[in-house]
């Protein structure tokens, strides 16, 4: 292969941004407009709580599937992923291969029993043989926990990205980009509810397939479609050689950052088929079969993209000086736009200005799919588990359930947005590694014990709730995520002594451990009828909503 | 699309039927019930454990056995990106082989028992 076409000398985002700021900003209004008139129009379909929480039931299997990979590929899969690979080569694809696989999960475990007993949130199914509120109350907190750990990671990562994209440097433009985001994703969900967010989000899952279809295509081309010549010479860029397409350089160093890496991966496997705002996408199909296949979908598309990763995060590597990736953003997260913009002619080139423009809109689309999504299961769960059946111990009407979602829906994306500007300068980017480890720790296996064991009773299920929920934020907060390191949170402040970055290797079993000690130790029997009802709706769809 | 062509109240079409906790316990320990069961658990379970040992070997190959990994095959591509290709492919796989297998063995069982059930209602 030639040298490295193009070794564009001044390639920083802002500055080629602010020239074509014109551009993306007309891109990023045009998607705002078709994402408001398609949620004013999906909000004139909603009519009941089913509108509402779960789009009416009426999607296909392939719309869900669609909508289901919009919600998953957040702006970390797409840019962080793009972005880690640029940076460390083999190990950032890493990232990719535990995403993808934890959907068989969902898929051979979770989707369809979910569908099939479940109506509304995670908390119906958790708490269907169980005492409710204290079981609604567990599932209700550890959805919120784990969907605000989420959406603070995404919207501080959008007031980072959009204001980098647009070239915005002060600290109010910033926080402003941050209140942007944080009130179109309440108006998304206060409107179009559950319908209005599924076609948000089946919307950019074709615009992000698109976007990094077009990107992949052009990349391979340059390099004749051979993809040993493309990993030959971002090895040679990187500066690393081969060592650049061997896993280590980001994991590798001692024992603690293997360890590290072996709880990231459990974390990701296991962690998805727990995450709320994925399993809400469940119920806005017909029948367990129909979520079946949109499982199926979302791996094939999810799949398809995450291999794309390699072209978009290799070629960065190998069409960009890594000096430019890191001087745009320390984490790689420009990567993607980066790429996008040499590949279309360099900086200050038409060609370079229009695709990147195009990529900074879908990255914004990702954003606010995502956001939306997270919303919508918080907001759900509270107005659902914790309103109507905790407080108003499941005597509300579908209106007030309804308004309560609403109000619910500003309140928890007011906190984000507050949350979001406050933490507009710390490296949040470990947030949503520590979100599915949550999942795994808390949900998965409430959920898992829920539907096949039979001895299983609620104080097993609090137990393992709330025992995986605090052993996983608490191990987060003494780890150096939060403190002691320059890449920390609070970079300044120092009280860390867990070592590892992810607390999915201990916080995991120890859900999976308290959930049966719970129920051996339970003073309380589990009720047989409960299981049956349960077992039966689960496998057969008998009496599903 | 098919939004627009849902009845007004969404769900599962006329309003599901109510079977009695009696009946539900009966359709449990039903031979069909059972056998239902048994098709999903002896399929879902051990595959379950098969591709999560499959994706821990694989970690703990790219953390352990570096020089393995590193090992190239044709070209610039190695092992590594070869077994992290393999894990896309076996997902694909196992996704096929168990829809494969849920529209073949569980679909008409399950959908038996729930028409007499909510036939019997």
């Amino acid at each position: 292969m030639s040298a490295f076409p193009h070794p564009a000398p001044h390639l920083t985002l802002a500055a080629g941004a602010s020239e074509h700021r014109p551009l993306i900003i007309t891109l990023f209004g045009l998607f705002v407009v078709a994402t408001l008139v398609i949620t004013v129009w999906a909000g004139r379909q909603t009519k009941d709580a089913a509108d509402f929480y779960a789009g009416g039931r009426q999607f296909t299997g392939f719309q869900n599937g669609l909508a289901i990979s919009g919600d998953y590929m957040s702006a970390a899969s797409f840019l962080g992923i793009a972005g880690a690979i640029a940076l460390f080569g083999y190990d950032g694809f890493l990232y990719s291969i535990g995403f993808l696989v934890a959907w068989l999960v969902a898929l051979l475990l979770v989707a369809e029993p979910l569908r099939n007993s479940g109506r509304y949130t995670m908390g119906d199914v958790l708490a269907y043989r169980m005492r409710q509120r204290p079981v609604r109350t567990a599932a209700g907190t550890s959805t919120i926990v784990v969907s605000i750990f989420y959406l603070l990671a995404q919207m501080a990562g959008a007031g980072v990205l959009v204001s980098l994209l647009l070239g915005i440097t002060s600290d109010g433009g910033k926080v402003a980009v941050v209140a942007l985001v944080g009130l179109l994703m309440i108006v998304y969900v206060t409107v179009g509810g559950m319908k209005g967010t599924t076609w948000v989000q089946m919307v950019k899952a074709v615009l992000l397939i698109a976007g990094a279809l077009l990107i992949t295509f052009l990349v391979l081309l340059k390099f004749d479609f051979n993809i040993s010549a493309l990993l030959g010479q971002a090895a040679e860029n990187s500066g690393q050689g081969s060592k650049f397409l061997e896993p280590g350089l980001k994991y590798g160093k001692d024992g603690l950052t293997k360890l590290d890496f072996i709880s990231l991966g459990l974390a990701l496997v296991l962690g998805t088929a727990g995450l709320p705002h994925i399993l809400i996408r469940f119920y806005t199909v017909p029948t367990a079969k129909a979520a079946r296949k949109s499982v199926n979908w979302a791996i094939g598309i999810i799949g398809a993209f995450y291999l794309m990763t390699i072209a978009l995060g290799f070629g960065a590597a190998a069409l960009l000086k890594r000096a430019d990736i890191l001087a745009s953003n320390k984490a790689g997260n420009t990567a993607a736009p980066l790429l996008a913009q040499e590949i279309g002619g360099g900086a200050g080139s038409t060609g370079g200005a229009v695709l990147l423009a195009v990529i900074s809109a879908v990255a914004f689309a990702t954003i606010l799919a995502v956001v939306a999504g997270l919303t919508l299961a918080s907001s759900s769960s509270f107005a659902h588990d914790i309103y109507v059946n905790v407080i108003r111990k499941g005597r509300a009407t579908e209106k007030e359930e309804m308004r309560a979602a609403r109000w619910s829906t500003v309140v928890i994306g007011a906190v984000a947005i507050a949350l979001g500007a406050l933490a507009r300068d710390m490296n949040v980017a470990g947030l949503v590694a520590l979100a599915f480890a949550v999942a795994a720790s808390a949900n998965l296996p409430t959920i898992l014990y829920s539907l096949f064991w039979k001895r299983f009773t609620t104080q097993g299920a609090l137990w393992s709730i709330y025992g995986g929920l605090i052993s996983a934020v608490g191990l987060v907060l003494f780890s150096p995520v939060v403190s002691g390191k320059p890449t920390s949170m609070f970079k300044d402040a120092d009280f860390y002594w867990f070592p590892l970055e992810n607390p999915g290797i201990i916080s995991i079993p120890l859900g999976f451990l308290l959930g049966w000690l719970g129920t051996v130790l339970s003073k309380e029997e589990a009720d047989p009828q409960k299981f049956a009802e349960l077992e039966v709706r689960s496998l057969t769809g008998t009496g599903a909503h | 699309m098919t939004t627009e062509a849902a009845p007004p109240h969404g769900g599962a079409g006329p309003a599901p039927a109510h079977p009695s906790a009696e009946e539900f316990t009966r359709v449990q320990q039903s031979p069909e019930f059972a056998e239902l069961r048994s098709s999903y658990r002896s399929f879902a379970f051990p595959l379950t454990v098969a591709f999560i040992a499959w994706y821990l070997l694989y970690v703990l190959l790219s953390n352990y056995a570096g020089g393995f990994m590193g090992t190239k095959l044709f070209g610039n591509i190695n092992v590594a990106l070869v077994l992290g290709l393999a894990q896309f492919a076996t997902t694909f796989l196992i996704a096929w082989l168990y829809s494969r297998h849920a529209a073949a063995k569980l679909d008409p069982k399950a959908r038996a028992i729930k028409q007499e059930m909510e036939a019997g209602a």
